[in-house]
């Protein structure tokens, strides 16, 4: 309702504008992170993982410069209310957007060593289908923070259960291939890594839509959301 | 984990000092308030922040009857101190505002001494037997006021070759000399520089301890600073009324949102 409404300042809107404006930017430098992590590891593509590797410097720049932003803003403006929120939201949410940042980074590096071993059976298949559902969520908790759309943002947190389920039973595969061969485990270690990766990207997309959630309601939501990964309470005899 | 907050943003008491209902104020044809019904609680900074012309000053005036100067001005409703209404044939208004103190927006000290200016209102009040009451009086008073060192070597000099942070708080210190309840204080802070300021605020927040204080400020930061409960107020209604902590952060209204984000409303 006041998010149509202009400040009587125009530059405090186009300040508050550029800072999402920002994390646009780097939400969509961290989506291309994620997609061509996973498919450098699906095709077994150096080059691509070490372009992704690179990349990641930019990402962390942004980080920096929506911290700066915001604590200038903050010095200028005291701001309250929405405006206060859209500032908490946007410094969080940086900082969730630079950890699936340094997750696809380091997805890279382990891609760099799994090329240099021998393939393990649609290893990088399942783990591209697992980013590709973390990287819809993140572009719709993004499209959420601009919409101010609530649902959608709740809707995502919904949708980290599928991650976490997925992950369950990539655990369960490399679990399985260890047992039957133990010349997979170094390959099947960064492979079951890389999935961990992956299903905590899902987590820090989870708490980007809370943060859009407590934009536009001011208050975070006190349900607790669903989990999934249940491989840190079971034993490994129930594979 | 609300249990780890800072213990300064809990309010002390929930014992109501002013219990007002249906109140509205006229001047002449204009109808200036309009159905405010606010309670303002004990040992307790309340703020009234909204924009120019919105009647906060003009209800503030009503708590110690300060609008029964102006002619045209017709006061109705309830306005209840400790439950006792205020404007009642019987209440004396002098009485009252030696109860219901005030403090203005531009430093106004009486031009006479700093002594006289703590000392005047005990003498006519009658709260000091003798001189030596009254010089302790007027030094307690200078003290809840945080100037006493400032003015101690000169208290016969006069109050108005004081700075003007000085000033305001020998103002404060004259409305405390006379016990008050409650402190009602319009824009105190609106004159002075930063520093004067923060004492200013520093000694709002000693006299919570004491008393019941409701702050008028245009500052919005200063009131979520010095206030544990504000009240938003538009066009002469009471919009809305909550913890400062909520109002900030948080406000229910749209008027509200609209008013202290800097937006057109």
């Amino acid at each position: 309702m006041n998010d149509n409404e202009r400040h009587i300042v125009k530059s405090y809107d186009r300040t508050l504008e550029a800072l999402q404006a920002h994390i646009m930017k780097m939400g969509g430098l961290v989506e291309e992170a994620i997609l061509e992590a996973a498919e450098a590891l699906a095709t077994r593509d150096e080059e691509l993982a070490d372009k992704v590797r690179k990349k990641d410097a930019a990402i962390d720049a942004l980080e920096a410069l929506i911290m700066d932003e915001a604590a200038l803003t903050i010095a200028e403006r005291q701001p309250m209310a929405s405006d206060l929120r859209a500032i908490l939201v946007a410094m969080k949410i940086a900082a969730n957007l630079e950890r699936i940042g340094d997750y696809a980074k380091n997805m890279a590096k382990r891609t760099g060593v799994l090329v240099q071993m021998r393939p393990i059976e649609d290893g990088g298949h399942a783990t591209r289908r697992m980013a590709k559902m973390v990287e819809v969520m993140l572009k719709d908790a993004l499209d959420a923070l601009v919409q101010r759309d609530v649902e959608l943002a709740e809707d995502v947190r919904q949708r980290d259960l599928e991650v976490d389920q997925m992950y369950n039973s990539l655990f369960r595969n490399f679990l399985t291939y260890m047992m039957e061969d133990p010349r997979n485990i170094t390959a099947c270690m960064h492979l079951h890594f890389i999935a961990k990766n992956i299903e905590r990207m899902g987590d820090h997309v989870t708490a980007i839509s809370e943060q859009v959630i407590y934009l536009s309601t001011g208050e975070l939501p006190d349900d607790p959301r669903p989990k999934g990964d249940r491989t840190a309470v079971e034993t490994g005899e129930a594979v | 984990m609300n249990d780890m907050r800072p213990v300064e943003r809990a309010v002390d008491t929930n014992e109501i000092k002013f219990d007002c209902k249906d109140c509205q104020v006229y001047y002449g044809e204009k109808h200036a308030i309009i159905d405010v019904d606010v309670k303002i609680e004990d040992k307790t900074v309340t703020a009234f922040i909204g924009p120019s012309g919105c009647g906060k000053s003009t209800f503030l005036r009503c708590l110690n009857r300060m609008n029964d100067t102006i002619d045209i001005c017709r006061v109705e409703g309830q306005f209840l101190l400790d439950g006792e209404e205020i404007y009642d044939k019987r209440v004396d208004p002098v009485q009252l505002r030696a109860k219901v103190g005030m403090v203005f927006q531009r430093p106004n000290p009486f031009p006479k001494s700093i002594y006289d200016n703590i000392a005047y209102g005990p003498r006519i009040h009658g709260l000091a037997k003798n001189k030596a009451e009254l010089d302790e009086i007027v030094e307690k008073s200078l003290r809840r006021g945080a100037i006493w060192d400032e003015v101690k070597d000169r208290l016969d000099a006069p109050g108005t070759g004081l700075s003007g942070g000085q000033q305001q708080r020998l103002c404060i210190a004259r409305a405390v000399a006379t016990e008050p309840e409650v402190l009602l204080m319009d824009e105190p802070c609106s004159a002075l520089d930063p520093i004067a300021t923060s004492q200013v605020e520093e000694l709002i927040d000693e006299l919570r301890e004491n008393y019941s204080v409701v702050i008028v400020t245009h500052s919005m930061q200063q009131a979520a600073r010095v206030s544990q409960k504000t009240a938003f107020f538009h066009l002469g209604n009471l919009v809305e009324f909550g913890e400062t902590g909520q109002i900030f952060t948080n406000p229910k209204d749209p008027r509200t949102e609209s008013y202290i984000t800097g937006r057109i409303g």
